[in-house]
């Protein structure tokens, strides 16, 4: 690093050296981060449909495969399917605001990609160290619905303007629960910097991670976020029994695929932030001798992964929500136990020393 | 220094062209994301100010949130796009003489020598540690709590109302009570009667 800063300097000087050293570095780092992810992002579909075909007793896809080699069968899949939307035309329909419409899968790929800078993948790998990293991410995951209700409005057509309209409400009204969840833990961790986020957790063991303490919020955040991202058994924004495919109904090709990058992005960026945030993030489950020699990136790939396959097990065996019993969830369900939990949180922070160490609490606060 | 004032200008102008625009498009969704548009190159001028707080709760409150519910609304009107541009000319003379007051009160403010800014100390850098979001929420809970707490009554005050204005009990609705549905028993809703099997001729 120092290495290449000083090539730098040596050849653009030492004013515009520095400078363009951040960038170089930092445009390196995005892209160690956004390729890694797309590429997770086609083989998370891939690992879906082998999931959940086998829970159907099937096989899944099992034909393409790289040069031949037998064993490989149905790795191939995700690059053949980018390969053939790649190569479809992208209509747009008569009626339809091209600009907005071509707008659309930009703005719903931008903050999934954008929320990625400040998730730390060990103590010290991360691109924006900011001190107000929770609130960013749940700002960026905001905006995501644009990129939805502009879809559906720009395509011109009724189906497509029903799913967005269903989408709209539902990730505004998940978003609340699922900010009140974080409230929770940026109470126990008194930092909205994710890198202190996980270092709150350190102590030992598992029992230190905050899944113990605020396991009610650690469901209300893993549901909201399953919701957040449109995904069964919520997925009433593209429920194909009911509106055809929703949002997406009248994209093909390539922005049809932007939008697909999107959501499953979004699912990692859920499972990711669910890992940091209560599952110890890069933190081994028991801090002794075979678990801390596997370093931690490793681990926290390893709880994304669960947190994954989690979402693919739902998709599988869950009926599909009613919209109403959506609504009603996320509202008078979900808002309520976190509001408590809040105050109940708050009480036990506040209590005196001596009432804390009657009870296991002090390992928490 | 050089690059932030490069950044600041491209900023402004963003901001000011999209906010021309909020005013000046016809169609009404365009003009609402113009709006999104300047909010967020908004909240990138305070992020310039090392206010990240109040930029990122700009970003998160009125472009997730505010502006989401909006759109939805403004897109389900079906507005007549011709009959929007009528009363233009007719009304025009009054908003120019409102903005003429605005632009006067403006420029007696910051122009003049009432404001005294150049007796304010031009504001330090702070620290790369120094946390905004902290010592906002330290002033609002300890010097401005009455404030803060009476702010947050008047909008409960105005969320109940609205609910209480809207909220009509429907007697003719088929919805029905989770609580109640999971609640039914096999043997409430279902007979079972043995009957003869039948041959098959």
């Amino acid at each position: 690093m120092e290495y290449f800063q000083q090539q730098f300097i040596a050849i653009f000087g030492a004013e515009w050296g520095v400078m363009l050293y951040a960038f170089a570095s930092n445009m390196t780092f995005i892209f160690a981060i956004v390729i890694p992810l797309l590429l997770g992002v086609a083989y998370l579909t891939f690992a879906e449909r082998k999931i959940i075909a086998y829970m159907q007793i099937r096989v899944g896809p099992n034909r393409v495969t790289f040069f031949g080699i037998p064993w490989l069968r149905g790795w191939g899949q995700p690059i053949a399917d980018a390969v053939k939307a790649i190569m479809k035309e992208i209509v747009i329909p008569t009626g339809a605001n091209k600009f907005l419409f071509v707008l659309a899968p930009v703005l719903a790929i931008m903050p999934a990609l954008a929320a990625w800078a400040v998730i730390p993948f060990s103590p010290e790998l991360v691109l924006a160290d900011i001190n107000a990293g929770l609130l960013y991410i749940l700002a960026m995951t905001s905006m995501g619905i644009y990129g939805i209700i502009i879809a559906g409005w720009a395509s011109n057509s009724k189906y497509a303007f029903l799913g967005a309209m269903r989408s709209a409400a539902q990730v505004v009204s998940y978003e609340l629960a699922m900010g009140f969840a974080l409230v929770c833990v940026l109470m126990m961790s008194q930092s909205l910097n994710l890198g202190d986020i996980v270092n709150g957790q350190q102590g030992g063991s598992f029992l230190n991670w905050y899944l113990i303490p605020l396991f009610p919020m650690f469901l209300v955040y893993l549901i909201s976020g399953v919701a957040e991202t449109n995904r069964a058994p919520f997925d009433v924004a593209e429920g194909e029994s009911e509106i055809v495919a929703g949002f997406h109904v009248d994209y093909s090709g390539m922005a049809f695929t932007v939008f697909f990058l999107a959501e499953y992005s979004n699912m990692i960026l859920v499972a990711t932030l669910t890992s940091i945030m209560f599952l110890g993030g890069w933190l081994p489950p028991i801090d002794m001798a075979p678990f801390t020699m596997i370093p931690g990136f490793v681990w926290l790939l390893l709880k994304i992964a669960f947190i994954l396959f989690l979402f693919l097990w739902f998709r599988a065996t869950f009926p599909r929500y009613r919209y109403d019993q959506i609504m009603r969830l996320g509202w008078k369900v979900f808002i309520p136990i976190t509001l408590i939990w809040i105050v109940l949180l708050g009480t036990i922070m506040q209590l005196p020393e001596s009432i804390r160490n009657i009870f296991p609490l002090s390992i928490w606060f | 220094m050089i690059f932030q004032d490069i950044i600041f200008y491209i900023f402004s102008a963003i901001l000011i062209a999209s906010a021309l625009g909020v005013i000046t498009v016809r169609n009404p969704v365009n003009s609402a994301l113009l709006l999104v548009l300047s909010f967020v190159t908004c909240a990138g001028l305070w992020l310039l100010l090392e206010a990240e707080f109040l930029a990122i709760a700009l970003v998160l409150v009125y472009v997730g949130a505010v502006m989401v519910l909006f759109l939805f609304v403004v897109m389900m009107l079906d507005i007549n796009l011709d009959r929007l541009r009528e009363g233009f000319w007719k009304w025009f003379p009054f908003g120019a003489l409102i903005s003429l007051v605005m632009v006067v009160e403006i420029s007696m403010v910051l122009m003049g020598k009432y404001f005294g800014l150049e007796e304010m100390p031009i504001p330090r850098p702070h620290e790369a540690d120094y946390s905004n979001t902290r010592e906002l929420g330290r002033l609002i809970y300890t010097e401005y709590v009455y404030a803060f707490e009476l702010a947050a009554v008047l909008l409960l005050v105005a969320m109940v109302s609205a609910i209480a204005l809207t909220l009509r009990h429907r007697e003719d609705k088929k919805s029905t009570d989770p609580a109640k549905q999971v609640q039914v028993k096999k043997e409430d809703r279902l007979r079972m009667v043995s009957m003869q099997a039948e041959k098959k001729e």
